[in-house]
């Protein structure tokens, strides 16, 4: 036993996907013990805030102030501000004022506002402007000259008897604040999505209950399918002929329809995550049935099960202590590819909305369900979705290069 | 004389067919045999001629198609376990190959401990099964402190081979069936094992049953010979009228395949 253990480690694909799989294990345990935060919790008002570091406007003015004197301030601050389509109105009334084409950048904005400043005069007409474009530009040029105007702004607070707007203090464009000082400042490092739960929170908890699914799943299909391959491959006979034609009717009604009808007729109220995991179990024992058997008719007639007949021992006996422990290796690598088909099964079950009900537990498959219900994916939305589709395929991945690795050890056929 | 032949085990028509209808195969053809109490019987064919099958059916882990077998002049009744259970404390096997006739996950002592248990001795203490299967395993020449928390396949295909005869020497059976004993081994080992095998007999005064394709240790050992092609017996008698006298062909055929060291052989025959 130890010699196998020692084995399966020094195999590089077990290795890879055994890490893998403790990584996601490790972060699914250990980040609800640091933000406990519950998983459904609403924070954001509005869809889909992008990822980022979120600080409290309201704590930020109230915090001690420092005054930063930096060249750059005012003009990354335009910047941030001249939208793209501001740069190529300014750029079409500089080349209306005769500059050539070629000495406009729109991209830098110190010398694209040296040229405007020069050139912009709001009696000047250019050809084919109509009214509505006129007042854009004078607009346009009122918010450039605010932008750099560097008398800040007043705070002023409503006084609760009088109804007056008291001045507290001013703030001037080069008062900074320390983000450590803020009291509120939330990360978001994955945004928010459709409604406003915080994506890595509700992924990490949607993680968990995933891989409950697939476990459950995967050992409800491997009990199942193990205990009828062992009977109908070890007694055979008419046992065996009742088992296999329950199997194959399971084999030739395709399980993921199967699994879509008792979804679907077992009705929305009903559908627990555990409900799920059930339903997954109990469509997808067939090939593991079917495997386990044709490796039991394979061993039933081996010498050593003839002796421990010869033994006197009983059928339960022979099965668990001559077929099973020979088997077991096998049906290990079946349970972790169960477990991965469990957690995939769960994923499109809950695309198509048939999975668990909504408003009690996230998981992999129900978070897809709602970004694609909420357009994220055509939004670009990208943090809604892609992050869950790393999850699923890293999942799935780490599992099958754990199998793979198993199957180098244990078949020594396919070593390296 | 008279009493010495007294009937163990007979067979009146037995039949074994596999498969069904068109791919049908008859291993076994109705075979008529008597084995008596304390003999040594060969039964001696070729790879293919059904000797493993009629074991098999001998020692009751495959069904019979047809006929019937008698044990101790009683017709044989293993319907259930229990019955068969007290079938097999009196018929016990060898096996061909001991490589993979031990469960490579139970250690040695439960192989052991599986005869003790079967002849009853579940509740005897603890230090009277260890000197039982010291008994067993020194009769081999296996010293059972070497071999105690090992596994089977630790040992070697002799000393496996030989932990099977400990295991007969345990049980003792009335009936022992050897599946060609000693094909697996090496030659130096061979003559051992069938040491140890004859030994064995001439203590327990058991019947044994050598299946072999070998008709020289056929005649080495056994008082009678069956002679078995394509599932039939076409030749029995006392060992030195079936090899010394052949009247069939085919038996003439088996005793000239024996090769012999100091003859040139001639391989344009083969």
């Amino acid at each position: 036993m130890k010699q196998i253990i020692q084995q399966i480690f020094r195999s590089g694909k077990f290795i890879v996907g055994f890490s893998i799989f403790t990584t996601i294990l490790l972060v699914v345990i250990v980040y609800p013990l640091l933000i406990p935060d519950p998983p459904l919790n609403i924070i954001g008002q509005g869809t889909f805030f992008e990822p980022g570091i979120y600080v409290s406007v309201f704590d930020s003015i109230s915090s001690p102030q420092y005054t930063l004197n930096l060249d750059e301030a005012a003009a990354k601050r335009i910047a941030s501000k001249l939208g793209e389509e501001d740069r190529l109105a300014i750029k079409e009334w500089l080349i209306a004022s005769g500059i050539p084409e070629g000495e406009i950048e729109i991209e830098n904005t110190e010398k694209l506002l040296d040229q405007w400043f020069e050139n912009y005069d709001p009696a000047k007409n250019i050809p084919g402007m109509t009214n509505a474009k006129r007042n854009y530009f004078i607009r346009l040029n009122k918010a450039i000259t605010g932008l750099l105007s560097d008398e800040g702004m007043s705070i002023t607070v409503k006084n609760a008897e009088t109804g007056v707007l008291e001045e507290k203090g001013t703030i001037v464009p080069s008062a900074y604040v320390n983000v450590n000082e803020v009291p509120n400042v939330r990360v978001l490092p994955l945004g928010t999505d459709n409604f406003g739960r915080d994506v890595l929170t509700e992924l990490v908890a949607a993680t968990r209950v995933s891989l409950q699914i697939g476990f459950v799943a995967g050992i409800i299909a491997t009990l199942i399918g193990l205990t009828l391959g062992l009977l109908s491959g070890y007694v055979g006979g008419v046992v065996d002929d009742v088992i296999m034609f329950i199997t194959n009717l399971f084999i030739v009604i395709p399980s993921f329809v199967l699994l879509i009808l008792i979804s679907f007729s077992i009705g929305q109220d009903q559908r627990g995550a555990f409900t799920i995991a059930m339903v997954i179990g109990f469509t997808s024992w067939v090939w593991t049935a079917r495997a386990v058997r044709s490796q039991v008719i394979s061993l039933r007639n081996r010498d050593h099960v003839n002796l421990s007949k010869l033994s006197g021992h009983s059928v339960v006996h022979i099965i668990l202590t001559d077929i099973l422990p020979y088997i077991a290796s096998y049906v290990v690598m079946a349970l972790i590819l169960q477990i991965s088909s469990g957690i995939l099964a769960e994923a499109g079950l809950s695309i198509l909305g048939l999975g668990p009900r909504t408003t009690e537990v996230p998981t992999l498959g129900l978070m897809m369900n709602w970004a694609m219900i909420y357009q994220a994916h055509i939004l670009g939305k990208w943090w809604a979705y892609f992050p869950v589709i790393i999850t699923i395929a890293l999942i799935t991945f780490s599992m099958n290069l754990m199998n793979t690795g198993l199957d180098q050890v244990f078949n020594p056929a396919l070593r390296d | 004389m008279a009493n010495q032949k007294e009937l163990c085990l007979s067979g009146k028509g037995l039949t074994k067919i596999f498969g069904l209808g068109g791919r049908k195969t008859v291993a076994v053809d109705h075979v008529d045999f008597d084995f008596y109490k304390g003999e040594v019987v060969s039964i001696v064919g070729e790879s293919g001629s059904g000797k493993t099958t009629l074991a098999k059916m001998l020692l009751g882990l495959i069904s019979t198609t047809e006929g019937e077998i008698y044990f101790l002049g009683e017709k044989r009744d293993i319907r259930t376990h229990r019955k068969k259970k007290e079938y097999w404390k009196n018929i016990q096997a060898i096996f061909q190959d001991p490589f993979s006739s031990y469960n490579i996950f139970n250690k040695i002592d439960t192989v052991l401990l599986d005869c003790i248990h079967m002849r009853g001795g579940s509740r005897l203490p603890r230090a009277k099964k260890i000197e039982m299967m010291t008994e067993a395993c020194s009769f081999v020449n296996l010293k059972f402190e070497e071999l105690t928390n090992k596994y089977p396949f630790e040992l070697s295909g002799g000393q496996m081979q030989r932990l099977m005869i400990a295991r007969i020497f345990l049980l003792k059976p009335k009936i022992l069936l050897a599946d060609e004993p000693t094909s697996m081994i090496d030659a130096s080992s061979r003559a051992t094992i069938l040491d140890y095998l004859m030994k064995l007999r001439n203590e327990t005064g058991m019947t044994t049953i050598f299946i072999t394709h070998d008709i020289g240790l056929a005649y080495y050992v056994s008082d009678s010979v069956y002679i078995m092609e394509r599932g039939r017996f076409v030749e029995s008698g006392t060992a030195d009228e079936v090899i010394l006298y052949p009247r069939e062909a085919y038996t003439k055929r088996l005793i000239n395949d024996v090769p012999k060291i100091y003859e040139e052989w001639d391989l344009s025959t083969v």
